[in-house]
């Protein structure tokens, strides 16, 4: 049985114009692993509630919980969660969940991560773990993002890949080239990920998160690569619901 | 036009409701074609009277949950057998 | 009552019923989509519609005999357990009526089933007398295949699952034969008037 219990609001930090990161007080959190995510239950005063899955984005050893929302305008919850819920603001939630989409961080294979939009939340969880344990095992991050501006954890992950040992960051915009971008500017694609993925024979451990059409490309992509279905890690979210 | 399909992680709390072990771990084999898949990488559509959880290989109904009343209604005949890991302590 | 996440609203929702919403129900303006499993491609060339069970010769009938058969257009609310309406919604297609029209049959029961292998189940009674139809237009458009197009069923005074989308015809059934969601907790009648939304209302 897994119960809910509350968070405390203690800061918000934007990321982006439409992303921005919550840290939580949770009293009495029994830890996460890299990769997890929580349930977070909304209730009106009516006593309507509203439900929703949002990874965890800080390390198992941060000292804060952290999840990392987009704002989705249509939607129910993450309009409240970013816009409307403030710091000393209670939430409920419930966590951690998952055991599937998970790094310990003890690994030794390639760690390749693939993340499109927010998808990158829990991927970022296992780099900032990687960095935290010193995990010295080859680890590429392939995020694809609309716009530059819309690239989540930019100037952290720039940090990490400058001071992480063989941390490996690769962008791609899909909907802009700025000017003096070296980045990839389309979709993933097979010569895209020809050029990041290790070949099979390395074995990769293999996460990719992000909306349903996107993990289901990469993945496809992948298996058609010759990667084995099974070393592949999805994690998939809905275009509705928010 | 998207199919609303998720993946088994979004249900790792609705099942934590009902089973004492994490069970995005689990590994289940179908009833219908005897794919064996760990429960984290099946299909599932949560935007339904129910949750409503199929196999990947091919797409038979594995689990139904339905919650509502102060209950829930589990269905599990599509899955012949279901292997979990006992907890570390 | 218990915890309240200061400032959260919510969807917008009027849950005061009226003489036209049932309990507990709310009115959309949108078309929620709901889905129990992957969208069928369907093959037109292929598509038939069936009638069969209790019946001593099945009826079938391809896209092209379909399309030619006396159509009607009907404006109805729907409510779906999920607890949205929507109110005056517009459809064409052919009457459960006009199907049956001359079949001798002893069943009391049916079983509506669809491309995906989704089935629901109603009494002969709750699918004759001008209370459902086989349609394939909505508000004058071809039926999108995210509500049920190329055709679905629609029983507008149950609950919206009985409207089966993807319809591929109708089983004559001496017994009930509880579908999908009603073999798995849902109502075998589904009622919104009475609220019969799960097993035991």
């Amino acid at each position: 049985m897994i119960r809910w219990q509350f968070a405390t609001l203690a800061e918000v930090v934007p990321e982006t114009p439409r992303v921005s990161s919550l840290y939580l007080d949770v009293p009495d959190w029994q830890g996460h692993l890299a990769g997890q995510h929580v349930d977070v239950r909304l209730t009106a005063d009516d006593g309507y509630q509203a439900e929703r899955s949002y990874s965890i984005a800080s390390a198992p050893e941060d000292r804060r919980l952290a999840l990392t929302v987009e704002r989705l305008e249509d939607g129910e919850v993450s309009p409240y969660l970013v816009g409307e819920l403030r710091t000393g603001d209670r939430l409920e939630l419930r966590g951690p969940i998952g055991g599937y989409f998970v790094w310990r961080g003890d690994e030794q294979r390639p760690l390749l991560l693939i993340g499109g939009g927010s998808g990158v939340v829990p991927l970022m969880s296992m780099l900032r773990h990687r960095a935290h344990v010193g995990n010295r095992a080859p680890a590429r991050l392939l995020f694809s993002s609309r716009t530059l501006a819309d690239v989540i954890y930019r100037e952290e992950l720039e940090r990490l890949a400058a001071s992480a040992h063989g941390l490996q960051v690769l962008h791609t915009l899909t909907r802009e080239k700025p000017a003096g971008w070296t980045g990839y500017t389309r979709r993933v694609d097979e010569a895209m990920l020809q050029e990041v993925a290790w070949p099979r024979q390395d074995a990769p451990d293999v996460f990719v998160c992000g909306p349903t059409p996107f993990v289901e490309a990469v993945a496809t992509l992948l298996v058609g690569m010759g990667h084995d279905a099974r070393s592949i890690k999805t994690e998939r979210f809905g275009a509705t619901g928010g | 036009m998207q199919d609303m399909k998720l993946d088994g992680n979004a249900i790792g709390g609705l099942l934590r409701e009902i089973f004492a072990m994490e069970m995005t771990t689990a590994v289940g084999t179908c009833a219908h074609c005897g794919a064996v898949n760990e429960v984290g990488r099946v299909a599932v559509y949560i935007h339904a009277p129910g949750t409503v959880v199929r196999c990947p290989d091919c797409e038979q109904v594995l689990m139904r949950v339905v919650r509502g009343k102060g209950r829930y209604w589990v269905d599990l005949t599509g899955v012949r057998c279901l292997e979990l890991a006992e907890p570390e302590v | 009552m218990g915890f309240v996440s200061r400032g959260f609203k919510g969807r917008r929702r009027d849950t005061a019923s009226s003489s036209r919403v049932p309990p507990g129900q709310y009115v959309v303006t949108d078309f929620p989509v709901l889905s129990a499993g992957p969208t069928p491609r369907v093959n037109l060339d292929q598509w038939t519609f069936t009638i069969e069970g209790e019946i001593d010769e099945p009826r079938r009938w391809t896209w092209k005999e379909f399309q030619a058969l006396p159509a009607e257009t009907v404006t109805k609310d729907i409510h779906c357990v999920t607890k949205w309406s929507k109110l005056d919604t517009t459809w064409k297609g052919v009457s459960v009526d006009a199907l049956m029209e001359g079949v001798e049959t002893a069943a009391d029961f049916t079983t509506v089933f669809s491309d995906g292998g989704y089935t629901t189940n109603l009494a002969l009674d709750d699918i004759t007398g001008g209370k459902a139809w086989v349609v394939y237009e909505f508000d004058g458009q071809p039926l999108h295949p995210e509500h049920g197009g190329p055709v679905r069923f629609l029983v507008p005074h149950l609950y919206f699952w009985k409207s089966a989308k993807w319809v591929r015809g109708i089983r004559l059934q001496k017994d009930e034969h509880p579908g999908f969601w009603e073999s798995n907790g849902y109502h075998v009648r589904g009622d919104p008037w009475r609220e019969q939304r799960y097993w035991g209302d």
